[in-house]
C-alpha cells in the first residue's frame, strides 16, 4: 500500500540527543507492519505451511514438478482474484466470476465452432469471444451497482444465476470441447519448463499490482472504497470508476474462462461453482478488507497461494485432502479477525 | 472599505413545505474571518451549500469579486476559488494525508508514464510536507492512513486541503465541533494563519467564545434571514445572543 522508499529531502536531521526518543515510532511502525501491513505476516504463514510440508515429505513436495503443479492450479484463480481485489477494495463484491468464467468458456467454444477449423487464428477468435463476454457481464454488474445503486452482493448473485443458466441453455448442460490448438496451449510451456498459464497469471498479477499501487486508476479505486462520498465531492467520477472496476473483474473472469478451456480442454460447466468463494477467500486472506479502501495484489497473490499449497500439500503428504477446506476456513477467519483488529485499533489510536 | 469579496443578496430556498432561507443576505470582505452564527434551523448550512454550489437557490443573487455569478455546481465554486470543509470532513480514511490533500487532483508523473496514469507520489508528498508546515499543521507520519490520526489532525488535514486549493475563500462548517480544547486552539490558530496568508474565511460555529476569539466580523441568521451584523470587537456576547434569539431587533439586516 505505502511505498517503501522515504523521500530523500528534509536535510534537517534529528539531533543525536533525540535518537532515543525515536525508538518508539520505529517500534510502532514495526507493529503496524505486522498487524497493519499484513503482507509480511501472511507471507510468514505461507512459508510456515511450505516448511511444514517440506519437513514432512520433502522428496515429493519440494520438486520442480510439484511446484509447477501448484502454480498451474492457482493460476486461473489468481487471474480472477486480481479483478476481485479491485472490486473488494471499492467495498464491493463479485460473486458472479465463476459463472462468468463458465459462460465465457461456452461462448468461446461456440464462437470457435462458428469460425470453424483449428489453429492460432481460431483460438484467438475464441479468446476474443471469451473476453468480450466477460466484459459484458462485468459492465452489467458495474452499471447495476453504480447507476441503479443496487447492493453488489445481490447484483452479482443475480448475474451469477443468469450467466450460469445461460451457459447451460447454450450447451443444453453438456460440456463442450474446444479445438485442439486451445488444449495444446493449455499444456504448453515456455522453454519446456514454465507453463503458459502461469506466465499469463503472473503477468496479470504484475500489471494489476502496478496499476493498483502506482496509477491514478488505483488511487481512485482506494478512494471510492474508503469514502465514496468524499471521492465524489473531490471531483472523481466514482460511478464511472466502479463500472470500469467491475468491467475489469468481468474481463479477467472471461480470460479465466479461456484459460480453463485451455487447461481442461472442456467447458467444465459443473467445476466452478466454488470459484467465487475460493477467490474471495484468497483475496481476504491476502489482507484486502471487505470494508474497502485496503488491499494489495502482492497480498492477494500470497492469499491465493495459501489454499493452493495446502490442497497440494495434504495430497502429497497423504492426508485426506478434505483437511484443506478445514485449514482454509480457519486461515480465512484469522484473516478477517486481523482486519477487524486493525480497524478497531485505528479508531482508538494508542 | 473596498467592494466585498462575496455578496449574497436575497437568497431564497425552500424544501417542499419547509422554507430554509427567506431572502438571506451575507457579506464577506477580502482577508477577513466572518463568523456565521444562528440557532439550529436558522439556515446556516443551506446558505453555505448555496455558496459552495451544492444546492441551487430558488431566488437571489451571488456576487463574487464584483461580478454576478451563478454557482451551479461544486466545480463552479471551485473555479471561483471557493473551497468548503464540511462537517464530515470528506477524507478518505484509508489514504495518507498527502493522498487526501491531492484527492481528485493527483499529480501525474512527467512524460509517458504520466500519460499512462502513473502518479508522482514523491512530488505530492514533498508538496504536502510544505503545505502542512506552512500552515503549522503537525503530522508526524505522512505515510500513515488518515484514520489513525487524532480528530484534530484529521480536521487540520481537511482544512489544509481546502486552504491549499482555495484561491480566495474557505468555508468551514463547524470545524471544531468534535474537538478537545487544545485541538480547537490549533484549528483557530490555523484559521488566523489562513487569513494572514490572504484568504477569507467563513466560520460556522455554535461556540460563541470561539467565534469571539477568532472572527473579525459576525453575521447572524435567524429564520432564514440575516438579522444582524457586528464588528466582533464592538459587540458583546449579549448582542449576538439577542440577535440569534430575536430578543434584539436590528435594522441593518437588508
Amino acid at each position: 500500500m505505502t511505498q517503501a522508499s522515504a523521500p530523500p529531502q528534509e536535510p534537517e536531521r534529528i539531533p543525536a540527543a533525540a535518537v532515543g526518543a525515536d525508538r518508539a515510532p520505529v517500534w510502532s511502525s514495526l507493529q503496524r507492519r505486522l498487524l497493519g501491513g499484513s503482507n509480511a505476516s501472511i507471507l510468514l504463514i505461507l512459508l510456515a505451511i511450505v516448511a511444514v510440508f517440506a519437513a514432512l515429505d520433502s522428496s515429493a513436495f519440494v520438486t520442480v514438478t510439484n511446484v509447477r503443479n501448484i502454480a498451474v492450479d492457482v493460476s486461473i484463480l489468481l487471474v480472477m482474484a486480481v479483478g476481485a481485489t479491485f472490486v473488494i477494495i471499492t467495498s464491493g463484491i463479485d460473486l458472479s466470476i465463476g459463472a462468468v468464467l463458465v459462460f465465457s468458456g461456452v461462448v468461446a467454444v461456440r464462437a470457435m465452432e462458428a469460425v470453424g477449423g483449428d489453429g492460432t487464428g481460431v483460438a484467438l477468435a475464441g479468446l476474443a469471444a471469451a473476453l468480450a463476454s466477460g466484459i459484458a457481464w462485468g459492465v452489467l454488474n458495474g452499471l447495476l451497482v453504480a447507476k441503479a445503486r443496487l447492493n453488489p452482493l445481490i447484483v452479482t448473485l443475480g448475474t451469477l444465476g443468469m450467466a450460469f443458466g445461460l451457459a447451460q441453455l447454450i450447451t443444453t448442460g453438456i460440456d463442450l470441447s474446444p479445438p485442439e490448438s486451445v488444449g495444446e496451449f493449455g499444456i504448453g510451456r515456455i522453454g519446456g519448463e514454465v507453463p503458459y498459464l502461469v506466465v499469463i497469471a503472473a503477468a496479470v498479477a504484475l500489471l494489476g499490482g502496478i496499476v493498483l499501487a502506482k496509477t491514478r486508476f488505483g488511487r481512485y479505486t482506494y478512494a471510492a472504497g474508503s469514502n465514496f462520498e468524499a471521492a465524489r465531492r473531490a471531483g472523481i467520477a466514482v460511478d464511472q470508476h466502479l463500472i470500469k472496476v467491475y468491467g475489469i473483474a468481468g474481463f479477467l473472469a472471461g480470460l479465466g474462462g479461456f484459460l480453463a478451456l485451455a487447461r481442461f480442454s472442456s467447458t467444465t460447466i459443473a467445476g466452478h461453482s466454488n470459484d467465487n468463494l475460493q477467490v474471495i477467500a484468497g483475496v481476504v486472506i491476502g489482507g484486502t478488507s471487505l470494508f474497502g479502501g485496503v488491499g494489495t495484489i502482492v497480498g492477494t497473490t500470497i492469499g491465493i497461494l495459501i489454499p493452493g499449497v495446502l490442497q497440494n500439500g495434504f495430497v502429497v503428504v497423504g492426508t485426506q485432502p478434505f483437511w484443506q477446506e478445514v485449514a482454509v476456513g480457519a486461515v480465512l477467519i484469522v484473516a478477517v479477525y486481523l482486519d477487524q483488529m486493525r480497524r478497531r485499533r485505528r479508531y482508538n489510536p494508542r | 472599505m473596498s467592494a466585498p469579496l462575496l455578496e449574497v443578496r436575497g437568497i431564497e430556498k425552500r424544501y417542499d413545505s419547509v422554507v430554509a432561507l427567506r431572502g438571506a443576505s451575507f457579506t464577506v470582505h477580502e482577508r477577513e474571518v466572518v463568523a456565521l452564527v444562528g440557532d439550529n434551523g436558522a439556515g446556516k448550512s443551506t446558505l453555505i451549500k448555496a455558496i459552495a454550489g451544492t444546492i441551487q437557490p430558488d431566488a437571489g443573487e451571488i456576487w463574487f469579486d464584483g461580478r454576478l455569478c451563478s454557482i451551479d455546481s461544486p466545480r463552479a465554486a471551485r473555479e471561483l476559488g471557493i473551497e468548503v470543509v464540511h462537517q464530515d470532513l470528506a477524507l478518505a480514511p484509508d489514504l495518507d494525508p498527502a493522498s487526501n490533500l491531492y484527492l481528485g487532483r493527483e499529480l501525474a508523473r512527467p512524460g509517458l508514464l504520466g500519460r499512462l496514469g502513473f502518479l508522482d507520489t514523491r512530488e505530492m508528498e514533498a508538496q504536502s510536507t510544505y503545505v502542512f508546515k506552512d500552515l503549522g499543521v503537525k503530522i508526524q507520519n505522512l505515510k500513515t492512513p488518515v484514520a489513525t490520526l487524532s480528530g484534530g489532525q484529521q480536521q487540520a488535514t481537511a482544512v489544509a486541503r481546502a486552504v491549499n486549493w482555495a484561491g480566495r475563500l474557505v468555508l468551514l462548517d463547524e470545524p471544531t465541533a468534535a474537538l478537545g480544547v487544545e485541538q480547537t486552539g490549533n484549528v483557530l490558530d490555523l484559521i488566523r494563519r489562513v487569513r494572514d496568508n490572504g484568504l477569507s474565511v467563513v466560520l460556522i460555529s455554535h461556540n460563541l467564545p470561539e467565534v469571539f476569539e477568532v472572527s473579525d466580523r459576525i453575521e447572524v441568521l435567524r429564520m432564514g434571514q440575516r438579522v444582524a451584523r457586528f464588528a466582533t470587537k464592538q459587540c458583546s456576547l449579549e448582542d449576538v445572543v439577542g440577535a440569534m434569539t430575536g430578543a434584539l431587533v436590528h435594522h441593518d439586516a437588508s
